[in-house]
């Protein structure tokens, strides 16, 4: 008893000593950080490795206030976390159709347009859009296609620059597809011209049927691992995001990215302000600083993303903002299409069929 | 002395209270109710209605019960093996050793061993063998699946077997059981309470495996997990989840009621032998 009671004290002792050496850390981190004025805050909540650190770092250089920078992976965490209160994020940033859920069940408050001055850098292309009309809750922060990827070492360009071209029979278990219902749907919708945003069962259906006759070429369906794959060259194509893509082309020289001309999906992350926001004076300094050309461009370096800030565009290297692969032609991004908010029975619809053709058989 | 026993049970009771009963009771009640909280059965009839959740149901069973007897068969072997060494405190803890790694790390293992540049395509490719597909099928998942669960099956029996008492097949052997009756009559009967408890802690977790559906099946294997996943992460429709997740609790009671020891105690000294 006595030999247990001590092994007992001594791992409290243990776990005591190991939360003092933690809090000693963070007391450090904090120094570090250069503020120790607790109000001065802001809470960012946004994906992971989805803004430069050095900016946060100039941002609170330039005004004091320290970043609590908090991730998430998917808008539908975001989204559970920022309803369910509790939390005191001040800025997040949710994709397109998220924002027209989010504002349609009051859960943003809207951009006080005196405060935030930085509308004039973005290019009209991507303000205004239909989930947020005249961008009353939302600030563009970077936006890009669905589309296909392919490795020159076992594909032709011009052998899957269509979406039709996908269901050749010389794909046969080649493509990894992107494990999302939307983009699923929405690449058989525009291949038989339909909208995106379809609402009507027969092309939903239709969409469907169409999956199904793509799965024996489909391989895989996969998330974030598809990046590994297509990079280690277990199948020659991949059906993807244009971030996705950028990954994998900076780790495999041989793989390209094409948006097929008939029409893609176009997507934007956002900034907004969540119902819970509190620090608002350093809200609209950090959308203010975020919308900055100079700050925009060195954001959209790090992150490699499309920027919507034409700004910060002119700022780029040409190599790429003339990347037609992550920068498309004018003719390309006229027949992109938004997603909208399916409202949840038609998103049940949608995953269900979904889920269906996943179970369909090579 | 009451009193202190009573003392000593609140942390196990408040535990079992906020982890277990609250948390059961709170999927019961979002698997009853409809989006507008109205109580319902209606998500269970859905459920018994759509084919593809029956036959996701049928896929998960099939699964969990492959990867359940491919683990047996492994196991029990070596698990006797393993009861009658010498250092088998040892050796046991080379079998448990892999279930200290994170189970993330042994999934991108497989995918290097697995993938079309893998160790196993080259090794294949020593005979002259062109490289295989691996990766997504439903072998490398239920390869990596019984991987992963062995462990699981190997301890009970082991203990089980550890704890039997040698006399009894010095007895048997005295008796004139030859080695053969010995062990089919006397030590897979009495090993039977370990074997039954390493199925069970198989094929439960089996029947739900969803991060291996997905990084080694590619999401081409479906099983219950994935609908689960889809459910709370993607259409937000909780109720429809936790209805899935209750079934799989029935299919867990089912299980145990199952594989249930009918007889309270296992003869030792005494018994019917």
């Amino acid at each position: 008893m006595k030999k247990i009671l001590s092994a007992f004290f001594a791992l409290i002792l243990v776990i005591l000593a190991l939360f003092a050496f933690q809090h000693y850390l963070v007391a450090k981190e904090n120094a570090a950080a250069g503020s120790s004025n607790k109000t001065k805050v802001l809470n960012v909540y946004n994906w992971g490795d989805y803004i430069d650190p050095a900016l946060i770092k100039k941002f609170t250089k330039e005004t004091g206030y320290q970043v609590n920078y908090e991730t998430f992976d998917s808008n539908e965490a975001m989204y559970t976390k920022v309803r369910q209160g509790g939390t005191a994020y001040d800025i997040i940033v949710p994709s397109e159709y998220m924002i027209e859920k989010m504002r349609k069940e009051h859960l943003l408050d809207p951009i006080d347009k005196k405060r935030f001055t930085g509308f004039k850098y973005y290019d009209p292309r991507f303000l205004n859009d239909a989930f947020d009309p005249h961008n009353r809750y939302s600030i563009p922060y970077f936006w890009g296609t669905l589309g296909i990827i392919y490795n020159d070492k076992f594909v032709k360009k011009s052998e899957v620059s269509h979406w039709d071209q996908l269901w050749s029979s010389r794909f046969r278990n080649k493509i990894l597809l992107v494990d999302s219902a939307r983009d699923a749907f929405g690449l058989s919708l525009i291949s038989m011209n339909k909208s995106v945003n379809s609402k009507r069962m027969p092309d939903v259906l239709a969409a469907k049927a169409k999956l199904d006759a793509l799965m024996p070429n489909v391989k895989a369906i996969l998330a974030d691992e598809m990046v590994m794959y297509l990079a280690q060259e277990e199948a020659p194509i991949g059906i993807s995001w244009s971030g996705q893509a950028a990954e994998m082309i900076a780790q495999n020289k041989h793989l390209h990215y094409v948006v097929p001309s008939e029409g893609s999906n176009l997507w934007f992350d956002n900034l907004a302000i969540p119902k819970t926001a509190k620090h608002f004076t350093a809200i609209y300094k950090f959308l203010n600083f975020m919308s900055e050309p100079k700050n925009a461009a060195q954001n959209a370096e790090y992150v490699e993303y499309a920027t919507p800030n034409k700004g910060a565009v002119k700022l780029l290297p040409k190599s790429v903002t003339s990347d037609r692969q992550f920068y498309p032609d004018d003719q390309t991004i006229k027949h992109l299409e938004v997603y909208s908010d399916l409202g949840s029975r038609w998103t049940q619809i949608y995953n269900d069929l979904f889920l269906e053709f996943k179970m369909t058989n090579r | 002395m009451k009193k202190e026993k009573l003392l000593f049970s609140i942390p196990y009771t408040l535990w079992l209270a906020f982890f277990v009963v609250i948390p059961l009771l709170l999927l019961f009640f979002q698997a009853m109710t409809n989006a507008s909280g109205h109580l319902t059965l209606a998500n269970f009839a859905a459920y018994f209605a759509s084919g593809t959740y029956l036959r996701m149901t049928l896929n998960s069973v099939v699964y969990a019960f492959l990867i359940t007897v491919i683990t047996l068969v492994i196991s029990y072997p070596t698990a006797y093996f393993l009861a009658n060494l010498k250092n088998r405190q040892f050796w046991l803890l080379l079998v448990i050793l892999p279930t200290w790694i994170n189970l993330l790390l042994k999934a991108y293992a497989f995918i290097g061993i697995l993938s079309r540049d893998g160790t196993a395509n080259s090794f294949i490719s020593l005979f002259g063998i062109a490289p295989q597909q691996l990766l997504f099928t439903n072998a490398s998942f239920i390869l990596v699946s019984s991987y992963i669960e062995i462990p699981f099956m190997i301890l009970p029996i082991f203990n089980v077997l550890n704890d039997m008492d040698k006399d009894l097949i010095q007895a048997s052997r005295d008796l004139g059981a030859n080695s053969w009756q010995t062990l089919w009559r006397l030590i897979v009967p009495l090993s039977m309470p370990g074997v039954k408890s390493g199925v069970q802690s198989v094929f439960i977790p089996s029947l739900s495996l969803f991060m291996i559906t997905r990084l080694i099946g590619g999401n081409r294997v479906i099983t219950l997990g994935t609908a689960i996943e889809e459910h709370f992460l993607t259409t937000q429709n909780w109720h429809m989840g936790s209805t899935i997740g209750v079934i799989l609790i029935i299919a867990m009671v089912a299980t145990m009621i199952l594989t249930r020891d009918r007889k309270k105690t296992i003869l030792r000294r005494g018994g019917r032998l």
